[in-house]
């Protein structure tokens, strides 16, 4: 480790008082183990030993102070010449640093040979104890790269020395001495063996001592002695005063710096980090708008695409004060251009969007084109084969049962009530597919299919959407599904109702059958009113009859259309015959609704008068024309928060 | 919002899809600007719009030099022609919560209720249906009275109280960090604190009597009421959700604000608390797919980054 010299240039004054106090506390406490050993060591012989030596140069990269304490032999005689330079020194320097700890100090007393292991021991025991106050030294001459440091510790341990000298060494006395807080047990080795010193038990020692500061705790990649060091290079980076009162604060705050790296650039970098990332996001979006290929695709995108002008329509829901901003409104516009470039989609609207606790949902509404969806339709069908299975093997058992035993416990005569099934997609409550993303410029997700009975249930219930589409939703009656099941009723419920058009911009198409010919469900499609004229505003407003729903009604069944859930299939018949004779058919009454195209003004329940009292004194002043949007909602209600 | 801000706290509110037309948006500035010129107020709030069947109230509050006295609430039906609200008593909202339904937006309505009292006439104890009449203006009042006292909210630090006891706006208040602002402890109930004095002497140590004078919100019970949002557009909105069985089904409030500027604030990051009321009928049908009356109070704070 050639280390360059450092430049024995005493520090600055005014630091020093801080150090001198914490000195001081250092040296009072390496006093109190001074006479510990004084007493044992006829010679106080704590020689700087090659572990040390090592273990100070490894961890400290430039140790002036060290240099030329190569690990080997000849430290004693270093020792004794360093000591004998520094002594030169020692009268104008102040004392500018924290001592090194005892170890140092018994330099005038290395003439002695045979240092015996026990000490050894005891001082490399009192080494780790003030293990702190090693590294400390040891990291503070790293800091510094001061030489004299080094002398002023000999100054002031060097009178200690002179008064405590030359003592008979006693009997091992370590293990009633209080200052030792170290067990010795975890050396590996009894320090009361009298053997011939030799530097491979030191450094073994020294090793194993170090090997155990180095072990990483369970927990966390953190060793004690990386703390330590950390925890030292804090305080003498910030020189803090009186540090041992706010030293377990000190310590604290080490170990959470350690688990939440800060950077040394402006504080405030973190917390600028989530918004840092949706702005990237959104980046996106506009950067995908402007790439185009030519001018010719722009072309065709504006006749032909499937996006709808989400702008024009914002600036119409604006002017009655429901709206999104339009910020907002824009990027919900390129939002649905990715979306649109991403599916095969036929048609698109924004839905609208939907308020959680967490994160909000933007809804938007799609119809792919023909034979595209197939595909993804296999992967939801699966699961709900699964499930219909388990009657027959049940009761097998039962009859199995009635032979066996005597008594036997009666088998529940409670069958769940029939599976109603879900509509085909592209018909009623399943007409459209939807698409949630949080957020415009974040990734679109497919809503699955609505099931019947997810319509009852969500009837049922009233829950807040949190925001994430696999939160389970706990509610009771409980909802068969997560939040996207949830999500994906409401929003059927809510199309079914609210959707209208004023009355004749949709007709039905002329059909070859009759009316009477499809029973109760009536027509489920309707084609655009080519003679459509248009109504004027205020008689839009005032009366409810002019507004019809376009969107079928969904039965108290959970579906559009109804269907028989006690007709079987051909293999239910076969297998349940008997039994379901015994116990009787129930009758169940077709459920009947309003047709398509039915006025507003035919709903149950209170008259809804509209709301767009401002919207007609808007319409007054400015002239509005004629209404055009087939699917305004009759209310703002539906396109806002749901919850 | 504060009248001062109002356009800018608008735009920041439009996350909830509820915002204001243009013309309501240029009735409001001039309108707000009367008010306080003719009530001498010295802080006008526009505090939202209640929805009805028929018409809408917009709602302004005004609020004299300390923060915390009762505020002055005015009503109009169209945002230029303001009438002052009496305060609210407690025997008025026991009163008007036995309707339920939505606000018909005509201020002169009465609801009727029809109750069973008790008469004693001598020995005989007589039931009669009395059938109450509830003017509309009052239960106005009194659904004010509820949303405010659930749900407004301000920041911690925008207001100061000082030895002597008015409340004042805190003029040096730069805003929260977007760290502080995600946090329920950083803000207060905009009311007279109920909670403050069952808190222990350890608690209190902890509390710094010029800030933190008003109840917190994160030991509100039951807990979840009040949730913060991060906007995508980094404004963060705080969504209060209460439900209130009393009235129409599925009341529901969230959140609410204070408006406050400090001088020379850069308002990078602005905070929006806004509060809407919704309802839902729970049926299918799509006749009884109504939502019920709405409230919608917006307002903004601008928490701003500290340089």
């Amino acid at each position: 480790m050639g280390d360059p010299p450092s430049d024995p240039d005493p520090p600055s004054g005014p630091p020093d008082s801080r150090r001198r106090s914490s000195q001081v506390s250092r040296r009072r406490r390496s006093r109190e183990l001074q006479p510990t050993f004084s007493e044992e060591a006829e010679a106080e012989q704590i020689p700087l030993d090659a572990g040390i030596l090592q273990r100070s140069q490894e961890y400290l990269g430039s140790q002036s102070n060290l240099q030329g304490w190569s690990p080997g032999a000849a430290l004693t005689q270093q020792d004794n010449l360093m000591f004998q330079a520094e002594e030169a020194q020692l009268g104008g320097i102040e004392y500018p640093s924290l001592s090194m700890g005892l170890p140092i100090q018994p330099q005038p007393y290395l003439e002695e040979g045979g240092i015996q292991a026990t000490r050894t021991a005891s001082l490399m025991l009192q080494q780790l104890q003030q293990g702190q106050g090693n590294l400390f030294q040891q990291l503070e001459s790293a800091y510094q790269g001061a030489g004299p440091d080094f002398p002023g510790l000999f100054s002031m341990y060097q009178g200690d020395d002179l008064q405590f000298g030359h003592d008979a060494p006693h009997g091992p006395y370590l293990r009633d001495d209080p200052a030792l807080q170290v067990s010795l047990s975890e050396l590996g080795f009894t320090p009361f063996t009298v053997e011939v010193p030799e530097p491979e038990p030191r450094e073994l020692a020294v090793q194993n001592a170090k090997a155990y500061l180095l072990q990483t705790s369970v927990n966390c990649s953190l060793s004690l002695y990386e703390h330590l060091v950390n925890l030292l290079t804090k305080i003498l980076n910030q020189r803090p005063e009186d540090p041992l009162s706010i030293l377990e604060s000190l310590n604290r705050t080490t170990q959470w710096e350690w688990f939440h790296p800060k950077l040394d650039t402006t504080r405030d970098d973190p917390e600028m980090q989530p918004t840092y990332e949706m702005a990237d996001r959104q980046r996106a979006l506009f950067v995908r708008s402007s790439g185009g290929e030519g001018e010719q695709e722009m072309e065709e995108e504006v006749a032909d695409s499937p996006v709808p002008n989400v702008m024009e329509s914002a600036f119409y829901f604006e002017q009655a004060g429901v709206g999104l901003g339009s910020d907002e409104s824009f990027r919900i516009f390129l939002a649905l251009k990715q979306l649109v470039e991403q599916q095969p989609i036929h048609t698109c609207r924004f839905w609208g969007k939907i308020l959680g606790l967490r994160r909000s949902y933007l809804v938007a509404e799609v119809e792919f084109r023909e034979g595209e969806e197939e595909a993804e339709e296999e992967e939801v069908e699966e699961p709900a084969e699964g499930g219909e299975t388990p009657d027959s093997p049940g009761e097998e058992e039962g009859e199995e049962d009635e032979e066996k035993a005597v008594d036997v416990v009666p088998k529940p005569q409670w069958k769940p009530p029939p599976v109603i099934p879900k509509e085909e997609s592209r018909s009623g409550a399943n007409k459209y597919w939807y698409f949630v993303c949080n957020e415009p410029g974040g990734p679109w997700t497919r809503l699955p299919p609505v099931t019947p009975i997810q319509i009852v249930q969500a009837r049922r219930i009233r829950k807040f959407f949190t925001g994430h589409l696999d939160a389970p939703v706990v509610s009771f009656p409980p909802f068969p599904g997560t939040e996207a099941n949830y999500l994906r009723a409401q929003i059927a419920r809510i199309s079914a109702a609210t959707q209208v058009s004023p009355l004749g911009f949709y007709q039905f198409g002329e059909e070859e059958g009759d009316e009477e010919e499809e029973g109760g469900a009536g027509r489920d499609s309707y084609e655009e009113n080519p003679d459509f004229e248009g109504i004027p505003v205020l008689e839009l407003v005032d009366s409810m009859a002019n507004w019809v729903h376009h969107t079928q009604h969904i039965l108290p069944q959970g579906r559009c259309t109804w269907v028989n859930p006690l007709q079987r299939t051909e293999e239910e018949e076969e297998l349940g015959e008997e039994e379901e004779k015994a116990e009787g058919m129930e009758e169940v009454e077709q459920e009947v609704g309003p047709p398509l195209l039915t006025p507003l003004s035919e709903d149950a329940g209170s008259l809804r008068t509209s709301t767009w009292a401002g919207a007609t004194s808007t319409a007054r002043r400015t002239s509005t024309p004629r209404c055009r949007r087939p699917r305004s909602r009759s209310s703002p209600a539906a396109r806002r928060s749901w919850r | 919002m504060d009248a001062e801000s109002l356009l800018l706290s608008l735009e920041l509110a439009s996350g909830s899809g509820q915002g204001l037309s243009p013309d309501r948006r240029a009735s409001l500035l001039t309108s707000l600007m009367l008010v306080k010129r003719d009530y001498r107020f010295d802080r006008v709030l526009f505090w939202g719009r209640i929805l009805g069947l028929v018409g809408d109230y917009y709602i302004a509050q005004g609020l004299s030099e300390d923060q915390l006295a009762p505020r002055k609430t005015l009503y109009s039906l169209n945002c230029m022609e303001w009438s002052l609200l009496p305060p609210a008593t407690e025997e008025m909202v026991a009163q008007t919560s036995v309707v339920k339904g939505r606000f018909m937006g005509d201020p002169s309505h009465e609801y009727e209720h029809t109750e069973v009292q008790k008469t004693n006439e001598g020995e005989k104890v007589f039931e009669e249906d009395v059938v109450v009449q509830i003017k509309e203006e009052t239960r106005l009042v009194s659904v004010i009275d509820q949303i405010d006292k659930a749900v407004a909210v301000i920041p911690r630090g925008a207001l100061f109280k000082t030895p002597f006891g008015p409340v004042h706006v805190n003029r040096t208040f730069e805003g929260l960090s977007l760290s502080e602002a995600k946090k329920l402890s950083s803000y207060f109930h905009f009311r007279e604190p109920v909670q403050l004095k069952n808190k222990t002497l350890l608690e209190k140590a902890d509390l710094d009597p010029s800030l933190d004078f008003l109840d917190s919100l994160e030991h509100d019970i039951p807990k979840g009421l009040i949730h913060l949002q991060a906007e995508a557009s980094g404004a963060v909105e705080e969504k209060a959700k209460w439900q209130r069985g009393q009235t129409a089904p599925g009341l529901q409030d969230t959140g609410d604000y204070s408006s406050n500027r400090g001088p020379g604030a850069c308002r990078w990051r602005e905070a929006t608390l806004w509060w809407c009321c919704a309802a839902c009928s729970g049926q299918a049908s799509p006749s009884s797919m109504l939502p019920a009356p709405r409230t919608v109070a917006i307002s903004t704070w601008e928490p701003a980054r500290r340089t």
